[in-house]
């Protein structure tokens, strides 16, 4: 096997990956730094991030504010100290990626555009019109090719970390294109791999969204915290899942139920808001998790929309005009006319709520260190905390630059005060252990069972037991069943036999992650039997800060479920309150 | 909704395995709101699981699904299967080595993108400290175009000088320089030109204008080419007929 | 048709003779390169009528007689042609090579070409009414 020496690898190469790797090329010329990533870095999801980056920079605007905001969006299961960090460090982020030529959107005066978003009570999201991950990332990618010591390894999927004795010491991984598997040998690993939403059918997330970051460091021994709140987009359009970003309703958007009533209003976000002036932090500006619950209580009433694709509510921009749409949010108006034949200038648009964002990820410190000594995690991938139970949209943007940085800097701390001195005869059979377990699966003879099949089942046990609404039952027979599956999993045989860009190979591995996270999503909802943000329990509707004021931690187990723990929320500042918004100015 | 049974044939090329490429096709019953990908998918669940192509986010800006529809290029997750008939006929992107099915090898692009220098050189230092850099909406204006491109590389597959003259940068690569050429905060135009003004660069454009017409996010390349080849003009003109005038 | 580049890719070559059969917008795109020698060939036919003034009243009448033979008619009515096509597909793609920003927006195309069309028309009624 091939030995890939580096100083610290990265695993991922989208938003949080490409931060991590420049705050590393600044940091030290010297250091020898490996991008990984499963596909091109411009390939990435944070590509499909529409509305914006939240950060404090404008006079009317307070740190204090933004902290408030985000700690009572994620319903107190946010770590303050990790907020405090995050919110501070938000806006010089923000500036930075000016400096590298972001094309943020512009005030008449020359300086950065902001915008409302949901949950914020001042307008503080940066936006480059509809595009602002896109924009992100290019600006990122193309910034990343000054350093020529950041080496990349585009389309090598990472396959498991290579520990010893409590330390990470690299990792395996598939080059794509030939079917090789090399050991990088590296005195840091970052994880930055993304989110999990493909274990859900309907989603707005990418092929590539298949939690693999997660899975990685979950089999390494690192807990996964707080998997059990999946964050529901509220508008998402109803036959592909394609996100219509909240910028929609930030410009003044409005949703509707079959009868044109702003329902909103009857789920303690109204009083009403005259249309096309949208007021902060109420109404069609509250936070995803209300919007999205709020959708499910009108489908229980009747009052959705019945359509070929399932049951709507209405988006109605009609009233902000061509010209603002086109200015503001000309990917929305190209998306809705191109994948459902409806132009926002003229139509109200069916949407209904889509799975977007995992809050929980891998279990990270503040300083984006996992418990896993030498291995670090950024981006959505990881779990902080600060977004605690529900994210506020235009948040996570901002935390794959600031937790990006962090994790390098941590990286660079940890290369230079721990000594690496890896037993190289185990490190070595590790990696030839991982390299026998991929030969393995490619060419195992005979199976009973598909990746195909196997795939849809648990989407579809999730969609059922894991959704905006949940039970203990229905949760108690996701979790049976993904323990099934994880079982039937082994079962499986690889019609491609070949090495050269064997995807059939890569979309085994990723079930196998996706069923990692599933299985971590169901047992720590059934679990935590109370109603926090986005995890609403039919059966347990209250919030319980007494029994669940903490992070779910979810231990792997190559055969069983995962052993759960619990760990008490940091709070510095906000004690757990009502979230309000009503939009009562008090 | 309505349904149809489309053949699909696609180009199969496996390294291991074959020689030249063939032609295999796919009968599938496809929905009229697929667009070709949902097709595409639709085989490796179902039909064959050892089709390999690269996809992920069904909304055309991440760039991956970059192919040859009915030989035309098209991101295939925006080629609505409503607009063709009961044969679909799917390659890999012409101009570009196959490396597997409908993959290829993007190495001789990401090369070129990188050598333009495609990153913000400031005219002026600014510290963090002192906040951004003011850029007024008709500034942004001339460049923001130009920063829509999602490297998918249909521009590529249409341009024919690309074809016949590989070592020519292309359409993406010189339209990214333009685009920090054009940006107010920049100052590195020059450290652009020697590569994009170069034989291998812009000058080995004729202005065919395929690029612009297959560019699913309408950044025009074409345009962007033009203007470069323009500026390059004016800036020899002055060099040489009037070298008393400083750049 | 194709080659294999390594062990690893198959490259596929480009035709280097007929590679503009492949599209219509490439056919296009050679018609407008071609009507170039038409224009070419005028600028010579004017050329050599400079000559034949040069030479005499009757060298420069045998040059009309060949103009205004059934050869000569053609040739000019081609190039008529050729130099409108070639004319009209410049017009066309100037908002591309020439954009005119004009605070927040961008001078329409349609305005940039028509202007360039107007002007067109224009000097050649000048030419027409006044020139000859």
């Amino acid at each position: 096997m091939d030995i890939i020496q580096t100083d610290i690898a990265i695993i991922g190469a989208g938003g949080a990956g490409l931060r991590a790797a420049i705050t590393l090329a600044e940091a030290n010329q010297k250091l020898r730094i490996a991008l990984i990533s499963k596909v091109y870095p411009m390939r990435s999801h944070t590509c499909a991030a529409e509305g914006g980056a939240a950060g404090v920079s404008k006079s009317d605007d307070s740190l204090d504010c933004h902290f408030e905001d985000t700690v009572g969006g994620g319903d107190w299961l946010c770590d303050q100290d990790a907020v405090e960090y995050f919110i501070k460090e938000a806006p010089r982020e923000l500036i930075q990626l000016e400096h590298w030529g972001c094309p943020w959107s512009r005030e008449q005066d020359g300086s950065v555009a902001v915008r409302p978003f949901g949950g914020m009570k001042i307008k503080r999201t940066w936006f480059a019109a509809d595009k602002s991950g896109f924009h992100i990332l290019h600006t990122l990618f193309q910034t990343s090719l000054k350093y020529p010591s950041i080496q990349r390894f585009d389309e090598y999927y990472a396959l498991d970390l290579i520990e010893d004795d409590g330390r990470c010491y690299g990792l395996t991984a598939l080059e794509i294109c030939s079917g090789q598997i090399k050991h990088f040998e590296a005195g840091a690993v970052i994880i930055a791999a993304g989110g999990a939403g493909r274990m859900f059918q309907f989603t707005t997330n990418g092929a590539i969204k298949t939690g693999d970051g997660m899975s990685l460091a979950y089999r390494a021994g690192v807990p996964l915290k707080d998997m059990e709140f999946i964050q529901y987009h509220p508008t998402g359009l109803p036959n592909t899942g394609i996100l219509l970003t909240e910028g929609c309703r930030g410009e003044g958007g409005i949703l509707i139920n079959k009868d044109g009533r702003r329902y909103l209003q009857d789920y303690g976000m109204g009083p009403e808001t005259p249309v096309g002036k949208p007021a902060l932090k109420t109404m069609e500006l509250g936070p995803r998790d209300r919007l999205s619950q709020a959708f499910w209580h009108e489908q229980q009433k009747g009052n959705t929309l019945s359509t070929q694709w399932g049951d709507c509510v209405l988006l109605d921009m009609r009233h902000l005009g061509e010209k603002k749409i086109n200015e503001r949010l000309p990917f929305v108006r190209d998306l809705s006319i191109s994948y459902l034949g409806m132009d926002p200038v003229k139509d109200l648009i069916p949407i209904r709520p889509v799975v977007h964002y995992c809050m929980g990820g891998i279990h990270t410190d503040i300083n984006a260190a996992t418990p896993l000594l030498g291995l670090f995690a950024a981006g959505e991938c990881a779990c902080v905390s600060i977004n605690g139970a529900n994210r506020l949209g235009s948040n996570s943007l901002t935390e794959l630059l600031v937790f990006g940085r962090r994790a390098a800097m941590s990286a660079i701390a940890c290369i230079q005060s721990i000594p690496r001195l890896g037993n190289k005869a185990a490190l070595t059979a590790k990696a030839e252990d991982s390299q026998s377990r991929i030969l393995a699966l490619v060419h195992k003879s005979r199976g009973s069972e598909t990746i195909s099949g196997i795939r849809k089942e648990m989407m579809q046990t999730l969609e059922e037991g894991a959704g905006i609404y949940r039970t203990g039952e229905s949760l108690s027979k996701t979790c049976e069943k993904i323990a099934e599956l994880r079982h039937r999993y082994t079962s499986i045989a690889l019609n491609d036999k070949t090495k050269v860009f064997n995807t059939e190979l890569l979309q085994a591995l990723e079930l196998s992650s996706m069923l990692n996270c599933a299985e971590a999503v169901a047992v720590c909802g059934r679990d935590r039997k109370e109603s926090r943000g986005a995890h609403q329990r039919l059966d347990f509707t209250a919030r319980d800060d007494t029994n669940f004021l903490k992070h779910t931690l979810a231990y792997y187990h190559p055969k069983d479920p995962p052993r759960i723990e619990y760990l008490d929320v940091v709070i510095t500042k906000s004690r757990p309150g009502v979230r309000d918004y009503s939009g009562v100015r008090k | 909704m309505s349904e149809r049974q489309i053949q699909i044939e696609v180009l199969r090329y496996n390294p291991e395995t074959d020689i030249e490429p063939t032609i295999q096709a796919y009968t599938v019953s496809c929905l009229n709101e697929w667009v070709v990908l949902d097709a595409l998918n639709y085989i490796k669940d179902n039909l064959d699981a050892t089709l390999s192509y690269r996809w992920s986010c069904h909304m055309a800006v991440c760039g991956s699904c970059g192919m040859m529809i009915n030989g035309e290029p098209k991101l295939a997750c925006k080629a609505f299967i409503h607009e063709y008939s009961d044969r679909i006929r799917v390659e890999p992107l012409v101009h570009f080595p196959i490396k597997r099915d409908l993959i290829t090898d993007i190495e001789d692009f990401i090369a070129k993108f990188a050598s333009v220098k495609p990153y913000l050189i400031p005219k002026e230092k600014r510290p963090i400290s002192d906040g951004e850099y003011q850029q007024k909406p008709e500034d942004l204006l001339k460049f923001k175009q130009y920063t829509l491109c999602i490297n998918c590389m249909l521009c590529y597959s249409a341009c024919p000088k690309y074809g016949l003259v590989p070592e020519f940068i292309g359409p993406a690569a010189i339209s990214i320089a333009h685009r920090y050429n054009q940006d107010s905060r920049d100052g590195g135009r020059h450290h652009r030109q020697e590569i994009i003004a170069s034989s291998e660069g812009v000058w080995e454009c004729s202005f065919v204008g395929a690029c612009s017409e297959v560019c699913p996010k309408h950044v025009d390349p074409a345009g962007a080419l033009q203007q470069v080849k323009l500026a390059s003009t004016i800036d020899w003109y002055r060099e040489h007929l009037m070298p008393w005038v400083k750049k | 048709m194709g080659k294999k580049m390594n062990k690893n890719s198959y490259i596929r070559e480009v035709p280097r003779a007929s590679w503009f059969l492949k599209q219509p917008r490439y056919i296009r795109y050679m018609a407008r390169e071609v009507t170039s020698l038409f224009i070419g060939a005028y600028t010579l036919m004017l050329v050599i009528a400079i000559k034949r003034v040069a030479e005499g009243p009757d060298a420069f009448q045998n040059f009309l007689e060949i103009l205004y033979s059934p050869l000569g008619i053609l040739f000019n009515i081609s190039t008529l042609l050729a130099a409108l096509y070639h004319s009209t597909s410049w017009f066309n793609v100037t908002p591309q090579a020439m954009p005119i920003q004009w605070g927040e927006e961008f001078v329409s195309g349609r305005i940039i070409v028509g202007a360039h069309y107007i002007i067109w028309i224009a000097i050649s009624i000048l030419i027409l009414v006044f020139g000859v």
